[in-house]
């Protein structure tokens, strides 16, 4: 991997933390092409080959539309993510498509100040390169634990 | 006689009716351990685990019922066992593994053994070493066999109970309730998923939360939100005799609309808030009955749901007084094809953690439980549509909640309230 398409990786994941941890959920959607997957399901399920997550998108219109709902309709208290990760693992890449893996963390603080360990799992990814853009075709978030505490509004 | 001062358990309740609870159920540390022994290990069908998790002789699966730790097996003969998963010898939990297939079952702690139908076979050094140690004469094997419940299974759900005076489960589930989870569960399924939710309150404010369909276009406005009305839909709510289960049901009203179900059962009109890609909403009537939505509720903790296409079950697991664990598993059937399961993917975000029709029932609960703290001696009142729990034609009521208080009050106290 050249060191162009490794900047264009690492600002990706960059991006995508920033705008899910500082609350731009509406630019969140913008990092994945027309059609993609993103998926949040659990090493349990991934592991048994169950295709469900607890969020399961296959197009940029249900990302927006899962943001969407989360501003109009659902009723959930005020939390904020924060989301640590690691360096970026290179699986392949072939015909623009970076296949890639890395380890996050989140932390969720609630509006009253309680502070949980949220989630810790994999970002499983197939990553579009055309040009100086890449976009995510495929983000599996593959949970260590199946349990979420009281709900997963926010996207992992 | 609403003069009286029931009792249940060690809570008082204002009367014998079921239209004001107690907050003090929700909190008390003795109701709690009474209801594990009258409800839990009491006359009634848990929830364990689908047939289908037990493809095999040899598998085996672990559950709870209450905070028991149970085991079920499929033995040589096919045939389905349920017993405590903790060893007779010195109580250690026995399966480790949430599943998995075995000739026999042995404890990792002194490596007693009991074969696929919970009976001690094997006793480690059970004659000493070289002559010195050993179990004494009098130790027999047969006297220490894991504890068996009784287990029994309905339309692919396996149930388990610990009491003799349980009735069958057909008798249990009452003729309605039974003809709706056949309705669902009507041929061979396909696991698509699981997770667990953990529910920072008291399990019976699930239950009711599941069981009160008059929150539910309140509390969850993703529907109303986006205009997915449906303008040719009628419901109802039935309750079986004992009142502890339900079904919740909405569907498509033939006298109210000759038009296409595909094209006219959504509507959108607000641009502002339509939905990028609605067939998120592209359900199918695959049992060719116009029922759109059918939530069912077993007592103490099975929870089935039908929402369009999206299907799953619910086990509610209490893990402490103020805790909860909801168990989803999430179902197709075997003969789906690639754009049912699809469909059904799709529609599962409507349930589940992050549902958008549910997500708030995993923090509604514990609302009330913040809320309660420190007023445990006042009442909540439970009196839309009535004070009874017949079946209603209507979904603005809390009718099946308050059969669950039926229900409940008939368990712990030993006697049908007033309902």
């Amino acid at each position: 991997m050249n060191e162009q398409t490794r900047n264009l990786i690492e600002n990706l994941m960059a991006e995508y933390v920033s705008f899910i941890d500082n609350d731009e959920l509406e630019q969140w959607p913008e990092l994945f092409t027309e059609k993609c997957l993103y998926s949040v399901t659990n090493r349990e399920n991934h592991a048994q080959g169950y295709a469900h997550g607890a969020i399961w998108a296959n197009s940029r219109g249900m990302l927006k539309d899962r943001v969407s709902a989360l501003r109009e309709a659902n009723i959930y208290e005020e939390q904020v993510y924060r989301h640590i990760g690691d360096a970026v693992r290179l699986i392949t890449l072939e015909n623009d498509i970076a296949t890639v893996q890395s380890n996050f963390m989140v932390v969720r603080t609630m509006h009253t100040g309680e502070i949980h360990l949220f989630a810790t799992g994999m970002y499983l990814d197939r990553i579009r390169i055309q040009g100086d853009t890449a976009l995510f075709e495929e983000r599996i978030v593959v949970c260590d634990s199946q349990k979420f505490d009281t709900l997963l509004a926010i996207p992992l | 006689m609403t003069d009286i001062i029931a009792t249940s358990g060690g809570i008082k309740w204002p009367s014998d009716k079921v239209s004001t609870i107690p907050f003090q159920v929700y909190t008390d540390e003795n109701q709690y351990k009474i209801e594990n022994e009258r409800i839990f290990k009491g006359s009634t069908w848990n929830y364990l685990c689908l047939n289908a998790e037990l493809p095999e002789p040899g598998s085996f699966i672990v559950s709870r019922i209450g905070e028991t730790p149970i085991v079920i097996t499929r033995d040589e003969e096919g045939q389905l066992n349920g017993f405590v998963n903790r060893c007779a010898h010195r109580g250690s939990l026995l399966c480790l593994k949430h599943k998995g297939k075995a000739e026999n079952l042995t404890c990792v702690y002194h490596a007693w053994s009991y074969d696929l139908k919970g009976n001690l076979t094997g006793v480690a050094f059970q004659r000493g070493v070289k002559r010195q140690g050993g179990m004494p004469e009098q130790f027999k094997k047969e006297n220490h066999n894991l504890r068996k419940i009784h287990v029994t299974e309905f339309s692919g759900l396996v149930f388990g109970s610990f009491s003799d005076d349980a009735p069958d489960i057909e008798t249990y589930l009452g003729s309605e309730i039974a003809g709706r989870i056949r309705r669902v569960l009507n041929r061979p399924v396909r696991i698509l998923g699981h997770n667990t939710q953990i529910l920072n309150n008291n399990w019976k404010l699930y239950m009711e939360n599941t069981k009160d369909s008059y929150h539910a276009s309140i509390l969850h406005t993703f529907f109303t939100t986006f205009e997915l009305n449906r303008l040719n839909q009628k419901g109802g709510i039935i309750v079986d005799e004992s009142g502890g289960n339900h079904v919740s049901y909405s569907m498509i009203d033939p006298s109210l609309s000759n038009d296409d179900y595909g094209n006219q059962n959504i509507r959108s009109s607000k641009d502002e808030y339509r939905l990028e890609d609605p067939s998120l909403l592209d359900g199918v009537d695959e049992y060719g009955d116009g029922v759109t939505l059918q939530i069912l509720t077993v007592f103490p903790g099975l929870v089935l749901q039908q929402i369009q296409n999206a299907i799953a079950i619910r086990q509610i697991v209490p893990t402490g007084v103020e805790t909860t664990e909801l168990v989803w598993t999430y179902l197709g059937f075997q003969d789906d094809d690639d754009a049912m399961v699809e469909r059904r993917l799709k529609q599962a975000n409507l349930a589940g953690p992050a549902g958008f029709i549910s997500m708030e029932d995993g923090a509604v609960g514990n609302f009330v439980q913040r809320g309660i703290n420190g007023t445990e001696e006042d009442t909540s009142v439970v009196m839309m549509g009535g004070e009874t729990a017949e079946n209603q034609a209507f979904r603005a009521t809390e009718t099946s909640v308050r059969g669950f208080w039926k229900k409940y009050r008939t368990l712990i106290e030993g006697q049908v309230p007033n309902a």
